[in-house]
């Protein structure tokens, strides 16, 4: 089966850092493949290898079957790549910045001027779509980067990490916007410190640290695999909090938290609701709440690489990707 | 995404057809010339501040260095749009760094386009935005008094060796906008090393009265001989030996920097 997007053995070093050491990924046509990983993790270079911006060190990665080193201008006719910054031009209108890249693909003036109508409009730009990029705010340059790399109707998308440092609002937005492009038959990689990102958006998601790929499967294998279930507790009154605790952790171990005003605790014994349910009993703790529900991918990604993700760590906007080497060993070292 | 898949023609190594980079060159050159439209600031660099030169020049420090700003201005005017032309350079190097700097180079490497044509595109709008501001700054000039001499022939020339000479310059601002770290760091550097250069030349003074040490370098500076050539090609004058300077200068730092530039170009983009 020729996958749309595929990369075997991936492998790419910057002098001492190992971004790359070997990934294998594959997302089927007209699926979003999530590429998870905290800052540093290699997200960044596998995109910029799919998009033909780096050649890799070794392995292979195809996209529509073609080669991105051997068949570079063919990927390049067929993918589209948001990158982690808005990658459109200041000082050019909305309508300007998408008949750039239009007359870029070859368009002819009108047919390029059709097209950046239709997307400005899509994208909801219609109104700003004569004022200066610079004017805009946040959410909306991400809106046009995004609607710029589809000029060329790319079938392939390649987006990377492209809600980092948007406002939640601005961030549902985008959602839809990718839901209805991959509705339409796009297939896309969707990199992400965001775990519930990954999880609204993804059939299936790829999860990387250390330029390794330490687990994949569909949002709800992943979940499954780790942890499993996740029992959790609220007691009515506030100050029964500390007991509830204690006694859910004399039945689940030390893994049983304090979170809000809930008490959670990983479920590896079917024996422990029953347990939990007798001692409440017991000790007389009226229960406001109490569930069983399924391990959340922040839980899973916390048991997978050791570490808590920290999307709280949006690099400024409008500042400089991740590109030579020496700021790749930066981001590598942060994380 | 269904239906018209745009397909450039482009074969799988990613090689563009000559025609084709072509145009794509002149769109990126459209791109560098519309975008002043919406950044007035753009204008203030190629009209405001030779304006401004033009002004100083004259009426500041023209009576103290010619008698008189008219007898001046004769002398300075094209020595001032040498240095104009040398500092519209480090916009080209800002232009090219912040482009790389905002990730606007990994939006066009991804598309299927030639990869010389940002680069070619953004040097030919500046050629464009230099021949305007020479012309600006001539006129201004005429208004003040200046006077053509040399005819028209030797002003089309005088313009033709300007835009070769920055064309050569272009690609040590190539260079510097590919290697430095964010636009500050271009224009400081540029400034420093472009100020020295023209005002140890002949573009403003007669050389005579600096000291021996620093004519010998100022004969040999390249800026004292565009200017000489510029001059001498606008109000008339011996042309032939700075003109040939100037030539085998521009050659010189093209010679030199273009391989350099390209290669950061290549490296980066």
């Amino acid at each position: 089966m020729t996958y749309a997007i595929e990369a075997e053995g991936l492998v790419k070093r910057f002098r001492e850092t190992q971004a790359l050491a070997g990934v294998d990924l594959a997302a089927r046509k007209g699926t979003v493949l999530g590429l998870l990983g905290p800052n540093g993790a290699g997200k960044t270079t596998a995109v910029r290898i799919f998009a033909t911006l780096l050649r890799p060190d070794g392995g292979r990665a195809r996209v529509a079957g073609h080669d991105v080193v051997r068949e570079a201008g063919v990927v390049r006719s067929l993918v589209g790549l948001t990158g982690q910054y808005a990658a459109v031009d200041e000082n050019l209108t909305g309508t300007e910045n998408l008949l750039l890249i239009g007359r870029l693909l070859g368009l002819p003036r009108r047919e390029a001027k059709a097209r950046a109508g239709e997307l400005l409009e899509r994208f909801q730009l219609t109104d700003a779509a004569g004022r200066a990029v610079k004017t805009y705010s946040g959410g909306m340059r991400r809106r046009l980067d995004l609607a710029a790399s589809l000029v060329g109707r790319p079938s392939i998308l390649f987006l990377d990490e492209p809600t980092t440092g948007l406002d939640p609002h601005s961030r549902g937005e985008l959602w839809d916007l990718l839901r209805g492009l991959v509705a339409d038959g796009a297939t896309a990689l969707l990199t992400t410190q965001y775990l519930n990102e990954a999880d609204v958006l993804a059939d299936d998601i790829v999860v990387i640290d250390k330029g390794r790929v330490i687990a994949e499967g569909t949002p709800d294998r992943l979940k499954a695999q780790v942890g499993g279930q996740v029992l959790e507790l609220r007691p009515i009154l506030g100050q029964d909090l500390v007991r509830a605790h204690a006694l859910v952790a004399g039945a689940a171990g030390p893994e049983a938290r304090i979170e809000g005003e809930r008490v959670t605790a990983p479920v590896k014994d079917p024996e422990l609701m029953p347990a939990v349910v007798r001692a409440l009993d017991r000790e007389g703790i009226a229960v406001g709440e109490l569930a069983l529900r399924r391990s959340s991918l922040d839980e899973v990604f916390l048991a997978l690489t050791g570490h808590r993700a920290e999307p709280g760590e949006p690099e400024e906007d409008g500042g400089a990707a991740v590109r030579d080497e020496g700021e790749l060993e930066r981001a590598v070292s942060r994380s | 995404m269904t239906a018209t898949t745009v397909t450039a023609p482009v074969t799988g190594s990613g090689r563009v057809p000559p025609l084709a980079g072509l145009r794509q060159t002149f769109t990126m050159a459209w791109r560098s010339l519309v975008a002043v439209k919406h950044n007035p600031l753009e204008l203030v660099d190629y009209s405001i501040t030779p304006i401004m030169f033009v002004f100083l020049f004259t009426y500041v420090l023209g009576g103290q260095m010619a008698g008189s700003p008219d007898a001046y201005l004769k002398y300075a005017l094209p020595g001032i749009i040498v240095q104009n032309t040398l500092f519209m350079t480090v916009y080209t190097a800002m232009a090219l760094n912040t482009d790389l700097t905002k990730g606007v180079f990994d939006r066009l490497r991804s598309l299927p386009i030639a990869r010389s044509a940002p680069l070619i595109g953004r040097i030919t709008a500046d050629l464009a935005k230099h021949v305007w501001a020479m012309l600006l700054m001539i006129g201004l000039g005429l208004a003040l008094g200046f006077r053509i001499t040399g005819g028209f022939g030797g002003f089309l020339l005088g313009a033709l060796l300007l835009v070769v000479f920055a064309a050569a310059v272009s690609w040590s601002a190539v260079l510097i906008g590919m290697l430095a770290g964010d636009a500050e760091k271009v224009q400081a550097f540029a400034f420093t090393l472009i100020f020295p250069i023209t005002f140890t030349s002949s573009a403003f003074v007669v050389v005579d009265t600096m000291p021996g040490w620093l004519q010998a370098w100022s004969d040999v500076n390249p800026v004292t001989h565009l200017s000489d050539a510029f001059r001498g090609l606008l109000v008339g004058g011996p042309v032939a030996e700075p003109v040939l300077w100037s030539l085998v200068w521009a050659a010189g730092i093209a010679l030199v920097f273009y391989p350099l530039a390209m290669r950061a170009y290549r490296a980066k983009v």
